[in-house]
């Protein structure tokens, strides 16, 4: 029993959380800064975050995470964060040159009220910063949000400070992508080709989170949206947002600079918010759905016709970011699959609201995000009311194992496993992916516990 | 360094690893780049500020507190008092294993505590909140004791964490609670949290347990967090010989076991770095004679047990131990002889932690391998050029802000393991007691010592000299990976262990033979990248680009 004390009797708490399912701001931040080409996270704290940071990335994503620090000691928290900003940007572009540095704060930056626009600006007066390079922020204090804040933070960042209207519109909508996987980001911009639509996707991991072998470090891999495609955003005809709580700010801030209007859509995961999807881009772009992507849908219903059997009435729990839990649920009750606990640890009335028109179909189902929504709360609702399938990250693992649970890797971080960063869950190929992993667990489960009378060869 | 390799000249190397840096910062790094001579070591600067914008391996204070020295201990409930970040990357995170005797015996290892605060917490305060945690966390588990790690805001603002403590400890009565002031800002890396760990530790639980635990031979074994199960092999050691272990800090410990611990007659330290403090602080308090120790290796195990068995003076447990070095020693060179050939005269280099770039050495030693360059993470001089050169190292400003316990002879339990005399004729027969002689000693005459790595630094040096495996953490193993050069992890160990003592040792060999003779490195080029007879030469062609 490796979660021994948690009973099912559920006891309200208001001053401890127990097993999180979110984390802080500035990972967030840190994670969609490396969807620049050229792009240097820096963390403007202690450098405890930025340590743990990379340390959670590299292990969600096998992969080196380039970050820096200012290195607060107790000094600088006494008397102000600016003079460590101000030489980590001389010793970041003497020794690693970068194109940019993403600069986002900690919980202990912001106590201290360090400005990051102020301390930036002061950086580019005082000619610390080369002709032709940038210095980005964002402002990611960990006592507000989650994770999922930090990302949205610091994509809106991205857009408001190199967007630029030119006056002369482009043919290409803008792509927002929510938190999601560097294949997740590489399925759309396939999609968006096979639709014959232009698009600007920021931020964009994908070959920087995912490089190849090649028996050499690239300092700054070739993957990540550039400079000249981030200022051209501002010409756009049109910002898709994929996402209303990790992609929507970032549209917001474009539509307010440079009057680029928008629509949030939910993060293409499963059936129904990928069709959503693609006729919101057919719209925007102005391109119509082509046979070829009719068919990759076909090919995702055909499954789910197939083996509806193994689906129907199956119980699940789940939890995770919002902006993924949000279709996710959806794609479950596409599949005649009852959800019944939810948890996210982000906050916000946006998940509450969009949940509670989703679960319209799956009466009694808990639900519960922000403070405490924790996945000990979550693993006493399952005691009370067990289910046949966990979906989350890794930390389920231990209510998997001690309930006996089949379980399905889904979300950040997953820390003992791959496939996340290559396979895409977006998209109806993406869709194909869930289903496919979800009927291996189930049926898995069936094949290792059936009577042998009852041992099927056929499935 | 083998005769057959030939390398640049050091004082080279050392101008080549900081011409890319400002001048200030070259002038610092140079400081930190050393290279070696074990007969007369020199002077490293060592637990000094990380540059800011430097990629530095280092942590923090609160990583040092409650995730290395506290966090194995499994029947606290160790409370983060922040927002939600420092628990969330603090859980599970370190790989302390843990076995609790029992289904009913309390472990929350597996649990990870946070009072998540918010943003009217640092504008109104959070003692409250965390108070209100705390008797949540006491309601649902009933734990004999609760700790709580204040993170940087905590600092900031003024939460006085040893009072909310003081107060829940009296009001809940059976529970002890007791706090840290580990801010991620305090000290230069997680050093400090080790320190204030100690402290702590030393002032809220040992000594709360004055019962003697049976058996002749009676120690504590400090610094050993059973990282992969490292533990649980030297506790089957201690058990063959007959040794009893009253404590660990703090692998697969408890909190009985900790309160207990100064009931034991020697106290053995493995990782000096993280806890050199304790050992001092209960000599003092208690007159228990420390001791470095070493059970990384075969030989250094061996090595270890004789020395403690040497300490005991005791006829019969030296047999013991003569007996079980015969019994264990075979077994491990039969694996040593067959792996050998496949690793003799191969290089490594190590950048870990504050003990374990010393004594992983040794395993590379039994293996044949040369260490050409090391460096600890966040260690301080004395573990590099041994504990005589402790009076001379100046506390600086980051050290001063770390809390120095006065300790004193406890006028009750203050009692001499060994007599002057005795302690005086064991040092003449060549055991070396309170004192540990460092890294520099062992390690060969020209190769680098470098403290505080930093990325740019550790990418010159494996250009240069080519390991043929670097050790050191999860954000350096992919970067070094994809420069063809396998990285194995000293803090997780990549997920294998244990690999302490002589089983541990096998694991090690073992691990090692497979990741230097690993195919897969030469199969990086695709065969249509590679020009006619360079097949076998990856790694070399792809350093002549460089």
């Amino acid at each position: 029993m490796l979660l021994r004390h948690t009973t099912s009797e559920v006891k309200e708490r208001e001053g401890l959380t127990i097993n999180p399912a979110k984390t802080c701001q500035p990972i967030g931040a840190m994670y969609a800064a490396l969807g620049i080409h050229g792009c240097l996270p820096h963390s403007h704290g202690s450098q405890g975050c930025c340590a743990y940071h990379r340390s959670t990335l590299t292990r969600h994503y096998k992969e080196p995470v380039m970050a820096a620090t200012s290195s607060f000691t107790e000094g600088a928290s006494v008397f102000g964060g600016q003079a460590n900003l101000l030489a980590a940007i001389d010793t970041i572009f003497s020794v690693y040159d970068p194109d940019i540095i993403a600069v986002h704060s900690t919980c202990l930056s912001e106590t201290i009220g360090d400005d990051l626009q102020q301390i930036t600006r002061k950086a580019l007066d005082d000619g610390k910063i080369p002709e032709g390079k940038y210095v980005i922020y964002a402002s990611t204090p960990s006592f507000i949000g989650s994770h999922v804040t930090g990302y949205a933070n610091m994509v809106a960042g991205m857009a408001s400070q190199f967007a630029v209207s030119t006056g002369e519109k482009k043919d290409q909508v803008n792509l927002v992508a929510g938190w999601m996987e560097p294949s997740d980001m590489r399925e759309l911009k396939r999609i968006s080709k096979e639709m014959g639509a232009k698009i600007v996707l920021f931020p964009d991991t994908s070959d920087v989170l995912d490089a190849p072998q090649t028996g050499k470090h690239v300092f700054y891999p070739k993957g990540g949206v550039t400079v000249p495609e981030l200022k051209s955003t501002g010409d756009s005809k049109f910002t898709l947002a994929l996402g209303c709580i990790s992609a929507e700010p970032a549209a917001i801030a474009l539509d307010k600079k440079c009057s680029v209007p928008f629509e949030t859509v939910d993060m293409p995961i499963g059936l129904s918010a990928t069709d959503r999807f693609i006729m919101a881009l057919s719209k925007a772009a102005g391109v119509k759905v082509p046979d070829s992507i009719t068919a990759e849908r076909g090919r995702l219903v055909d499954v789910m016709t197939d083996m509806e059997q193994y689906f129907h009435g199956k119980k699940v729990a789940l939890f995770g970011d919002p902006d993924q839990l949000i279709p996710l649920t959806e794609f479950l009750l596409d599949l005649g699959m009852k959800p019944r606990h939810i948890v996210s640890g982000t906050p916000g009335g946006r998940f509450d609201k969009r949940m509670k028109e989703i679960l319209e179909r799956a009466p009694g189902a808990n639900f519960k995000n922000g403070l405490n929504a924790d996945m000990f709360l979550l693993h006493q609702w399952i005691k009370n009311e067990p289910v046949d399938l966990l979906i989350g990250n890794t930390y389920g693992k231990y209510i998997a194992r001690d309930e006996d649970i089949p379980f399905v890797r889904f979300g950040f971080p997953i820390l003992d496993r791959i496939g996340h960063s290559y396979f895409p869950s977006v998209g109806y190929s993406g869709g194909l992916r869930i289903v496919e992993k979800i009927l291996g667990v189930l049926m898995d489960r069936q094949d290792m516990t059936a009577n042998e009378e009852k041992f099927e060869l056929v499935m | 360094m083998e005769a057959n390799k030939t390398y640049p000249d050091p004082s080279a190397i050392r101008e080549e690893l900081v011409q890319k840096y400002p001048a200030k910062v070259a002038k610092k790094r140079t400081k930190s780049i050393i290279i070696n001579d074990p007969e007369t070591v020199p002077e490293v600067q060592a637990n000094v500020r990380t540059v800011p914008g430097i990629i530095t391996q280092r942590g923090c204070s609160y990583a040092g507190c409650k995730g290395v020295v506290l966090g194995p201990t499994r029947d606290i409930v160790n409370i983060t008092h922040g927002p939600i970040g420092c628990s969330f990357y603090s859980w599970l995170t370190r790989r302390n294993q843990t076995k609790p005797e029992t289904d009913a015996d309390a472990n929350f290892i597996t649990y990870c505590f946070s009072t998540d605060m918010q943003e009217e917490n640092i504008v109104f305060g959070g003692e409250k909140k965390l108070k209100v945690a705390i008797q949540e966390a006491y309601d649902l588990f009933h734990p004999k004791s609760i700790a709580i790690f204040s993170t940087c805001p905590v600092g900031l603002i003024g939460d006085d964490v040893h009072a909310a403590a003081r107060e829940m400890k009296e009001k809940l009565g059976d529970c002890n609670v007791f706090g840290f002031s580990c801010e991620g800002y305090r000290g230069v890396s997680q050093s400090a949290g080790h320190h204030i760990a100690n402290n702590g530790v030393f002032k809220h639980m040992v000594g709360r347990n004055n019962e003697k635990k049976e058996g002749k031979f009676r120690l504590n074994l400090l610094g050993e967090y059973n990282i992969g199960g490292d533990a649980f092999e030297i506790e089957r050691i201690f058990k063959k010989c007959g040794i009893t272990l009253v404590s660990s800090f703090s692998g697969n410990s408890t909190v009985g076991q900790l309160e207990n611990a100064h009931m034991a007659d020697l106290n053995v330290i493995m990782c000096h770095r993280s806890i050199n403090y304790m050992g001092e602080m209960m000599e003092t308090k208690y007159g228990i004679p420390w001791m470095k120790i070493n059970f990384v290796g075969a030989e250094s195990s061996a090595k270890s047990l004789r020395r403690i068995a040497q300490y005991f003076g005791d006829e019969g447990l030296k047999a013991k131990v003569e007996e079980v070095i015969a019994e264990e020693l075979p077994k491990v060179k039969a694996v040593i002889d067959e792996i050998r050939p496949r690793t003799e005269g191969k290089t490594a280099m190590l950048f870990v932690g504050g003990s374990r770039a010393h004594h992983y050495q040794d395993l590379f030693t039994e293996l044949g391998m040369t260490t050409v360059a090391a460096g600890y993470e966040f260690a301080h001089r004395d573990d590099y050029e041994g504990r005589e050169v402790l009076p001379g190292i100046k506390i600086d400003a980051d050290s001063k802000n770390i809390e120095e316990l006065k300790v004193e002879a406890d006028p009750e339990l203050y009692k001499p393991r060994k007599s002057e005399a005795e302690l005086e004729a064991l040092k003449a027969e060549g055991l070396e007691i309170n004192g540990y002689e460092g890294m520099m000693k062992q390690m060969m005459k020209k190769s680098l010592v470098v403290d505080d790595i930093s990325h740019y630094e550790s990418e010159k040096l494996i250009e240069i000299y080519k390991p043929d495996i670097f050790c050191a953490g999860i954000k350096e193993k992919y970067v070094v990976q994809k420069m063809g050069v396998p990285l194995k992890q000293l803090h997780s160990y990549d997920y294998g262990g244990p690999y302490t003592g002589f089983e541990g040792a096998v694991n090690f060999y073992r691990d090692i033979d497979r990741m230097v003779n690993n195919p897969v490195w030469k199969l990086i080029k695709a065969p249509w990248e590679t020009a006619a007879g360079e097949n076998d030469g990856v790694l070399e062609a792809t350093y002549a680009e460089a």
